[in-house]
């Protein structure tokens, strides 16, 4: 320990110390003047006002916390939704652009090139007020398959209707655990003995069984409420019944998972083409059928490439969707930090609560995958 | 005559097979196009499943009955090698083909054929397609933004020669070239910086800051021709005199007073916008992020404990929270934190936010180069008595960025893709200009048009950088 050391890091340490308590000196002189006071007791107020779009039950009489819930929850939502279209659109796009047929190659490349060279948000207004302004009114749509409406007012859905639903969802509870149960017998059972039970068969004939026991004898029952259209006024339709998707939710999605799918695509080829050859080889030559070559060798090695990057774009898209804002999707950032914010003025607050949202949600997730990294980390002697 | 056998094509029978299977493919394409381009319809005579169908099946029979190994034939053995190995290849071939022949016609008229550019109101847009004449009217807007439309020729000169500036790279002779890393990380930025914000934003300041500019430059080049001996003296003493001939000799202001030149008007940021804005936000972010991150980079691999910290900290909280949050934090939270009676312009604030955020980025992908060296580096650097910032500048630093050029491209990309955020604080770039004219009630619908001419100017500047990169990459590619 000398001077040398000492010196250097103190310095950085006062530096840091004068600029956090320059700012908060400041904020603290201009709050008593604006007479706020620091705390988070305006969360419990009534937050008076409305939420359009809102999993659970919202309006005016509830405080601000439950505002800042609901915005999770759409938040979540959209991510979800846009996490599960990214994955099936990137890891189809990135296989194609590793097929031997040249036009498929290229349509995905060109389909890479051009969707993640366009910034996001151009994209989310170009799909909420360009292309999804240019579809019908609800009077004039053509139902898809009878039951779909794709309406300028948004997408209108059939609902299911549950009776007893908790008995549904805990067969589906046991299939799964049984099916665990039973990958692991099977396993132990081809360690043991080498003899491979059919697992896949097994599994499927539980998940559809359990499910259908619950039906005959548990007293469940499900039916379809199909939406059907209803005149407001002289000109004004909508539709009743079923689930509307607004149309804020649908290019957010769309926008989201197209564009990030590119990034997933890009992933899934890097970790395809990161297996070398040499395993293939190996695999076939030990007489691996292809199918087992690709499940036991390829897609192991494949995945531990894949999945870091891949959960980085997941993180990102779930960040991405704070651009809700811009087309008035009530996510986290529009009625948080957005209208609550305006309505108590209480900037510092709401922001850093907001911020500190998605620090948490990052922060975690790149721990668990620091953890996971290390796990899968191919052990060298 | 050999045994024909349509379902397994041999090289035997190669042209019957041949000549069938090209025909059928023309066939289904002949008919595809003519129901496309004239919306004649060949097979209508067929129930409409079936000719629907049609087309398809023909095709992929045609392709099947092409398809024969080693036939000899260059051409055929290209064509299925690339797009007919099998049944499921040559299918989506055909679908891909039909796809593209289908999208054409509507794509074309909506672009071309009946797009309308003539003319300068609304009325002329009648047809179908594209109202172009929206983006001419409005053209100069979403370059330019609010601002004074008489000014604009200072944004066009400064980009001119900030641009000319930049490619100085390319015409130095060899015995320039070892200036160059300085003139891109100190001096050229630092022009820029003047020239956009006392050239571009005018007003009363820019005399004295443009006579400074103006000497700097001169010096530095003529500075180039002086004896190393004198280099020392001819910096302090040129500049300064420089400077004090431009403001006292050459009586620019009072030329001024006099009625001969006009003074620059001054335009607040509030009113700058459209693409230039872009490229204004987008540039300054670039210049301090990249130094930003360096030191960053170098602070979380530190040994020194707090600093390391004090690094992960900034690092990690950038890259935990979304962008339009850090906007939002600029704009409402970041005033309370400053004096009452201290003033910082949104813009200003605008890129600090940004170039905070990318920087973060920047570090983590430096990072990714630092550890990527080996060991053997920076003990042979210590060994040969280098000190930290000599070992990093002459050995690690050099090597390390070489290897993370695709990164930090790619973080630059990500933050030119990033700018229409800033409308989230009111200014209006591009994108936000968009939003603006499609409400404007004299031009109410056309908002189509205006997404699709944005989403190709980024196109192009996004593909333009990430092909630059790419040969950049290229070129620096070291063998280990």
């Amino acid at each position: 320990m000398n001077i040398k050391k000492i010196l250097p890091q103190l310095l950085t340490l006062l530096v840091v110390i004068l600029i956090f308590g320059f700012f908060s000196y400041n904020a603290q002189v201009n709050m008593e003047n604006r007479g706020i006071t620091f705390g988070y007791g305006f969360l419990s107020q009534e937050s008076s006002f409305d939420v359009q779009f809102s999993l659970i039950e919202f309006d005016g009489s509830h405080s601000y916390f439950r505002a800042y819930l609901v915005g999770l929850l759409n938040t979540i939502l959209v991510s979800v939704i846009g996490i599960i279209f990214a994955t099936i659109i990137g890891v189809v796009v990135g296989i194609a652009r590793l097929s031997n047929n040249y036009l498929i190659k290229r349509t995905a490349a060109v389909y890479v090139e051009f969707f993640r060279n366009i910034p996001l948000l151009l994209q989310i207004f170009f799909w909420y007020f360009a292309a999804l302004r240019a579809l019908p009114l609800p009077q004039d749509t053509e139902p898809m398959f009878g039951v779909f409406f794709l309406t300028i007012k948004g997408f209108f859905v059939p609902a299911f209707v549950w009776n007893n639903l908790d008995v549904f969802i805990y067969s589906l509870i046991a299939a799964i655990i049984s099916i665990l149960f039973i990958r692991i017998y099977a396993r132990k059972k081809q360690e043991n003995e080498g003899i491979q039970t059919p697992v896949l068969s097994i599994s499927i004939g539980l998940l559809i069984i359990l499910p259908l026991l619950s039906f005959l004898f548990g007293g469940v029952d499900a039916s379809v409420e199909i939406p059907v259209i209803k005149q407001l006024s002289q000109s004004g339709f909508t539709y009743e019944g079923g689930i509307k998707l607004p149309p804020e939710l649908i290019s957010l999605a769309l926008a989201l998972s197209l564009y990030t799918a590119t990034f997933i695509a890009e992933c899934v080829r890097a970790g395809v083409q990161g297996v070398s050859k040499g395993q293939k080889e190996a695999a076939a030559s030990i007489g691996l059928t292809p199918n087992q070559v690709l499940k036991l060798v390829v897609m192991p090695q494949a995945l531990r490439i894949i999945i870091p990057p891949t959960t980085n774009q997941y993180l990102n898209l779930t960040k991405n969707s704070s651009l809700a804002a811009a087309i008035a999707y009530p996510d986290l950032v529009l009625v948080f930090a957005g209208t609550a914010l305006m309505q108590t003025g209480r900037a510092i607050e709401i922001v850093s609560i907001t911020m500190l949202t998605y620090l948490t949600l990052s922060i975690s997730i790149s721990i668990f995958m620091n953890w996971y990294n290390k796990k899968i980390a191919i052990k060298e002697k | 005559m050999n045994k024909l056998n349509f379902l397994q094509p041999d090289k035997n029978n190669l042209n019957i097979y041949l000549y069938t299977g090209v025909t059928l493919v023309s066939l289904s394409i002949f008919i595809v196009f003519l129901n496309s381009f004239f919306s004649k319809d060949l097979i209508s005579f067929l129930p409409e499943t079936i000719s629907f169908l049609l087309p398809l099946v023909l095709g992929f029979i045609g392709l099947n009955l092409i398809r024969i190994d080693y036939s000899g034939l260059k051409f055929l053995d290209k064509i299925n090698k690339n797009i007919n190995t099998n049944n499921f290849n040559a299918f989506l071939s055909l679908l891909i083909v039909f796809v593209v022949i289908k999208a054409l016609p509507p794509l074309l008229s909506w672009f071309i054929l009946d797009a309308n550019i003539a003319g300068d109101s609304k009325d002329v847009c009648t047809g179908t397609g594209a109202c172009w004449t929206y983006i001419k009217i409005w053209f100069n807007r979403f370059m330019y933004g609010m601002y004074p439309n008489a000014e604009q020729w200072r944004i066009n000169l400064s980009f001119i020669s900030l641009a000319f500036l930049g490619t100085i790279g390319f015409f130095a002779t060899e015995k320039f070239k070892k200036y160059l890393t300085l003139y891109y990380v100190v001096v050229y930025p630092v022009i820029a910086f003047f020239f956009i914000f006392f050239f571009i934003s005018g007003g009363p300041i820019f005399f004295d800051f443009s006579y400074g500019i103006i000497a700097a430059v001169i010096s530095i080049i003529i500075g180039f021709f002086i004896p190393s001996k004198f280099k020392m003296y001819y910096f302090i003493i040129v500049p300064i005199t420089l400077y004090i001939l431009l403001k006292y000799v050459f009586f620019y202001e009072e030329l001024i007073e006099l009625g001969k030149l006009e003074a620059l008007e001054w335009v607040e940021t509030g009113a700058w916008g459209g693409l230039s804005l872009t490229f204004i936000v987008s540039f300054f972010c670039l210049i301090f992020c990249f130094p930003i991150g360096l030191f960053l980079s170098l602070g979380r691999r530190s040994d020194f404990p707090i600093i390391k910290y004090i690094s992960i900290g900034m690092i990690e909280f950038w890259r935990g929270v979304p962008l339009i949050t850090v906007l939002f934090m600029s704009s409402v939270m970041f005033p309370m934190f400053l004096p009452e009676d201290m003033f910082i312009d949104k813009l200003v604030r605008v890129i600090i936010a940004i170039s905070l955020f990318e920087a973060a980025y920047v570090a983590e992908v430096i990072r990714g180069g630092l550890q990527a060296l080996p060991r053997g580096q920076y003990d042979a650097a210590k060994s040969l008595g280098m000190g930290y910032w000599k070992m990093h500048i002459l050995v690690i630093l050099p090597q390390a960025l070489k290897l993370v050029i695709p990164g930090i491209a790619n973080t630059f990309l990500a933050l030119v893709k990033d700018t229409p955020l800033i409308f989230v604080v009111g200014l209006l770039e591009i994108v936000g200009m968009l939003n603006l004219a499609k409400t404007n009630p004299e031009w109410l619908g056309f908002a189509m048009e205006g997404y699709v001419f944005a989403s190709v100017l980024f196109f192009i500047i996004c593909y333009a950088m990430s092909k630059y990169s790419y040969n950049l990459e290229q070129k620096y590619k070291t063998e280990r």
